[in-house]
């Protein structure tokens, strides 16, 4: 009971935090909370099987659906608050207390009796009562559910499937467009270097340095050049200079001190 | 009950199979119509001959000299009212019969002539059939809805004979007007009829004859006063006299038969017939004494003043019928006085329309008396029959007329003084109009139109007016012996005879009638036949001359009195109409339709809004649900 | 432990969830908000199978979530196909519907 005491004003406050903020992905991380916290009152209630298919399934595979969705959709996009239709926030705020004291009400009216508890349901465990009742009262409801489950995942695939409104590019065409862009325009038709080989550090606002020390642009991710958290990396371009003209003046041994100098940064 | 005969129907059957063939045949019939009409109508006659020949050879007080009756069939059976269709050739009946049929063919001979250049001739027997056959229903039926039945058809006659020249906006006015104050009328019949109904249980003659003396007098009086009510319209009494003056627009033979032999007398058959009713109503008695009384004098005043001819001797029509109300009134002792003017006005006052007819026909159908003049030389039979007539009206010495309103005078005075004097007035009025008539149009100097090519009418014309000149002359042998009173008795009654009032005797007032009529002839030939007579009708009259130009403002009256209160009413309730019902039920509808409309902007597309709704409905459900937990 | 309690919990959650649906905008926030309905219909579910003695509610809780989760994949992946038509996932711009 403490358990519930403790869950149940939390689990209120996220719901209602969940109807309120701004960004979605806040939404749907409190009702997260909200959900797991469902999963602890059930197994309160003497329903480990739940408690677990709650998390798995409901948190773990559900929410994270909603997530990924989100991520397609637009992580940044926030809702604007102001309500469009005349009369909808204070009808809305209105009905849903009314219908919460509704509910109140006609719970709290009903004379419930002591709780059976469910020891004896459980005597075998909870899991072997669930399948027992799963395997015989509700086996057909379980079998059409499977049927559900197929349908959905097939009713999934078709919706998000993409028509194809151009012909699928060929290895013979993207070599013809490499050689193509080029001709026409300059860009180097072999393939990029590997990752890390023009590195100058490991923290990606760092930009890769070109042979002729120019800054890489393709090194550096669009959303961070959008932000503008690139580092500048002009100091590393006067010190490769510096180093090649020092290794034609100086000759190997010292090229080798100035080389750990220059390395050793 | 009385001899029962199997064909007492052809006397109604053949006038209106005839009047059937005539409207159905078409315009193949154009050629003979006119035949058939008059043939099924003298066919009619013999029959009814033949059975009033049966009633007279009967032995005296045996049944079969009462009356002879044949059961047609069962007509209405509903709820305990059953209506037998049956017919009852009577001692009344029968004479109306004759009179119908007899009258009714010479009149039809006439028509043959008269309609000759009518291109609807074949229509008009057809129509005159039908009021024929209606006429005849009316008085044979033993039932009073049977006589209802007939009573509706001859106004149905009646409306399409007045119409009949139906270019005339004027004729389709008068047959119309006539046939809506006859409908008041009719009111009272039917109500009478219901009335019996619930009373009597039955219709019949006999049934009501036997169920009256055990009725309560306000009913008796209810029904005398009801049965009254539609003798007035039919008969065109005060206050239902208007439509008779304008009826004139038709042709002139119709008028005749309708207006003046037959139809109009249809009320006093009922009241003679209802004698049983009557006897026990003192109150409704002196109500037909007063409506009699009351028209007899207002249809004479009328008369004096009308240059129109035919509207002229409609007004004496009027009250010549307001005479045999008056006798009818009076009870058992002047029934057959009534009946006996009847028919010796039937007599004479067709013979006077069917010799205003002729004239008619020879002034190329002009109606106006200031436009006659001096006929007497041109057409000579005319003017013989038409004398013959004028001396019956007014009662002169011998004539037919002279029996038979002397006797109602008579039992008008030993009923009251006063009805006596006013009966005694009517007849000097009576006089002075019909001698006006006489003088402007056959003794007057020539006042005719420049067209005006007077000649006498061919036999088919002449021929019926000097018969019926012969029936003016020698009606009243039927008052021999006092025939007619012997030959009614068992049917109205026998009459208590009253003294005379002021010690008179009869022959002093047979003499004091003579004078007052010699003394309003006297007034007219000064008027009329010293002074020459205006072709316009002079503006400057005294104030009862110009009441009397205007029917004594009777449609004034029913203007104000009822038809603007009428028309008001309507309109009121055509406005509400519009307005009130038709605007609830178009504002419902465009309440449901301006709700609606704003209502469907609830439907805004937006999802959110849509759950907000939802959720909303099912908050109410459960609501409800807590609701019914709680309570 | 009393049964109350925990059916007032899930009430309470299902209403939050009933409001989200109606305030926000964003189709896959709207979509959250659903989920947390049916976990709180879940909650109930189980209490009452502790309530009755039996694992019938338990049962009842198990295939809601595998509702829920077939649910949630085809939902989803109607999102994305409307976003990447319309380049928004906004309910609001859904609104043909209308008078």
């Amino acid at each position: 009971m403490i358990a519930f005491w403790i869950l149940a004003p939390l689990m209120v406050v996220c719901a209602l935090g969940m109807v309120v903020v701004r960004k979605a992905v806040h939404s749907a991380l409190l009702l997260a909370v909200v959900m797991v916290g469902l999963a602890v009152l059930y197994a309160a209630q003497d329903a480990p099987f739940l408690f677990a298919v709650q998390i798995i399934v409901y948190t773990g595979a559900v929410l994270m659906l909603f997530l990924f969705v989100l991520m397609l959709v637009g992580v940044d996009t926030s809702d604007s608050m102001v309500e469009t239709l005349p009369g909808q926030r204070v009808a809305a705020i209105v009905l849903g207390v009314l219908f919460a004291g509704l509910l109140v009400v006609a719970v709290s009216q009903a004379t419930y009796g002591a709780a059976f508890g469910l020891e004896a349901a459980n005597a075998d465990g909870n899991v072997p009562g669930v399948a027992q009742l799963l395997f015989s009262k509700y086996v057909f409801a379980f079998e059409v559910t499977s049927a559900l489950l197929i349908t959905a995942a097939l009713g999934a695939m078709l919706l998000a499937h993409r028509e194809r409104l151009t012909p699928k590019a060929t290895q013979r065409d993207m070599a013809l467009q490499r050689m193509r862009d080029y001709a026409e325009r300059g860009v180097h038709p072999g393939p990029l270097p590997s990752p890390g080989m023009l590195a100058r550090h490991n923290s990606v606002d760092t930009p890769a340095l070109l042979p002729d020390g120019t800054p890489s642009e393709l090194s550096i991710s669009r959303v961070m050049r959008a932000h503008g958290t690139v580092r500048d990396v002009s100091h590393d371009r006067l010190i490769a200079a510096e180093v090649e003209s020092d290794t034609k003046q100086l000759g190997p041994s010292r090229t080798q001190d100035r080389q750990d100098e220059a390395g050793e940064r | 009950m009385a001899n029962s005969v199997s064909w007492l129907y052809l006397i109604i059957a053949i006038p209106a199979a005839s009047a059937a063939v005539l409207l159905l045949s078409g315009k193949a019939a154009d050629a003979w119509g006119h035949l058939l009409g008059t043939g099924a109508s003298l066919a009619s006659f013999v029959v009814a001959m033949l059975a009033f020949v049966k009633l007279l050879g009967g032995e005296a007080s045996s049944e079969s000299a009462m009356s002879l009756h044949q059961e047609l069939f069962s007509w209405i059976e509903v709820g305990g009212f059953d209506v037998t269709f049956g017919l009852l050739f009577d001692r009344l009946s029968g004479l109306f019969v004759l009179l119908i049929t007899g009258v009714g063919s010479l009149i039809h001979i006439y028509s043959i002539g008269y309609m000759a250049h009518d291109e609807r001739r074949r229509r008009f027997f057809a129509q005159l059939n039908l009021f024929v056959a209606a006429m005849l229903m009316l008085v044979l039926a033993d039932d009073y809805l049977t006589l209802f039945l007939g009573w509706e058809g001859v106004g149905l006659a009646s409306y399409l004979l007045i119409g009949f020249f139906q270019q005339r906006t004027s004729a389709a006015v008068a047959a119309k007007k006539a046939f809506v104050v006859n409908r008041v009328g009719d009111m009272g019949m039917a109500l009478s009829v219901m009335l019996m109904f619930a009373t009597f249980g039955t219709s019949t003659f006999e049934g009501v004859d036997s169920g009256m003396e055990q009725v309560s007098s306000g009913t008796a009086t209810a029904l005398g006063l009801l049965l009254l009510l539609a003798a007035c319209g039919k008969s065109a009494q005060v206050p239902l006299q208007s439509w008779l003056l304008d009826a004139m627009e038709g042709p002139t033979p119709v008028s005749a038969l309708i207006h003046a032999a037959t139809m109009v007398t249809a009320g006093v058959y009922l009241v003679t017939r209802s004698s049983f009713v009557y006897e026990q109503t003192e109150l409704a008695s002196t109500a037909v004494v007063i409506v009699g009384l009351v028209t007899l004098l207002w249809g004479a005043i009328i008369g004096c003043a009308k240059d129109d001819i035919k509207k002229g001797l409609a007004g004496s029509t009027m009250s010549q019928i307001g005479y045999m109300m008056l006798a009818a009134g009076i009870g058992p002792a002047a029934y057959s006085f009534a009946i006996f003017h009847l028919l010796t006005h039937g007599f004479f006052k067709a013979n006077l329309f069917l010799g205003a007819g002729s004239v008619m026909h020879a002034m190329n159908d002009e109606v106006d008396m200031r436009r006659y003049g001096a006929l007497r030389a041109v057409m000579p039979i005319t003017f013989v029959t038409f004398a013959c007539g004028y001396l019956a009206i007014i009662g002169f010495p011998g004539f037919s007329g002279f029996w038979s309103k002397d006797k109602i005078i008579e039992a008008a005075f030993a009923e009251n003084v006063v009805v006596g004097l006013g009966a005694l007035l009517g007849a000097g009025i009576t006089a002075v109009y019909m001698t006006r008539m006489m003088i402007m149009t056959f003794i007057s100097e020539r006042r005719w139109a420049k067209e005006a090519h007077p000649h006498e009418s061919s036999p088919v014309m002449t021929v019926p007016l000097m018969v019926l000149a012969v029936a003016s002359v020698f009606g009243g042998v039927l008052l021999f012996n006092d025939w007619i009173g012997n030959w009614l008795e068992p049917v109205v009654g026998e009459g208590e005879h009253h003294e005379l009032p002021l010690g008179l005797t009869e022959l002093a007032l047979t003499i004091m009638v003579a004078v007052v009529v010699l003394i309003g002839a006297g007034i007219a030939v000064r008027m009329y036949q010293r002074d020459s007579i205006a072709t316009v009708p002079s503006a400057d009259v005294s104030p009862l001359t110009t009441a009397a130009r205007r029917d004594l403002y009777g449609d004034a009256f029913n203007e104000v009195a009822l038809m603007r209160p009428g028309q008001s009413l309507t309109r009121g309730l055509v406005v509400f109409d519009n307005r009130g019902i038709d605007g609830a039920v178009n504002g419902v509808a465009a309440m449901v339709g301006g709700s609606s409309g704003r209502i469907r902007r609830w439907q805004s597309g937006f999802v959110r809004a849509y759950a907000l709704s939802m959720l909303g409905g099912s908050a109410l459900v459960v609501l409800a649900l807590v609701a019914v937990r709680l309570a | 432990m009393s049964v109350t309690p925990f059916l007032v919990l899930s009430g309470l959650l299902f209403s939050i969830g009933a409001m989200g649906v109606l305030v926000r905008r964003n189709a896959i926030v709207v979509f959250m908000c659903v989920e947390l309905m049916l976990n709180a219909s879940n909650l109930a579910f189980v209490t009452f199978a502790r309530q009755h003695g039996n694992l019938d509610g338990q049962i009842a809780a198990f295939f809601v979530m595998v509702v829920a989760a077939a649910e949630v994949v085809v939902g989803l992946a109607i999102i994305m196909t409307i976003f990447r038509t319309r380049r928004s996932a906004s309910v609001d711009d859904a609104s043909l519907l209308k008078y």
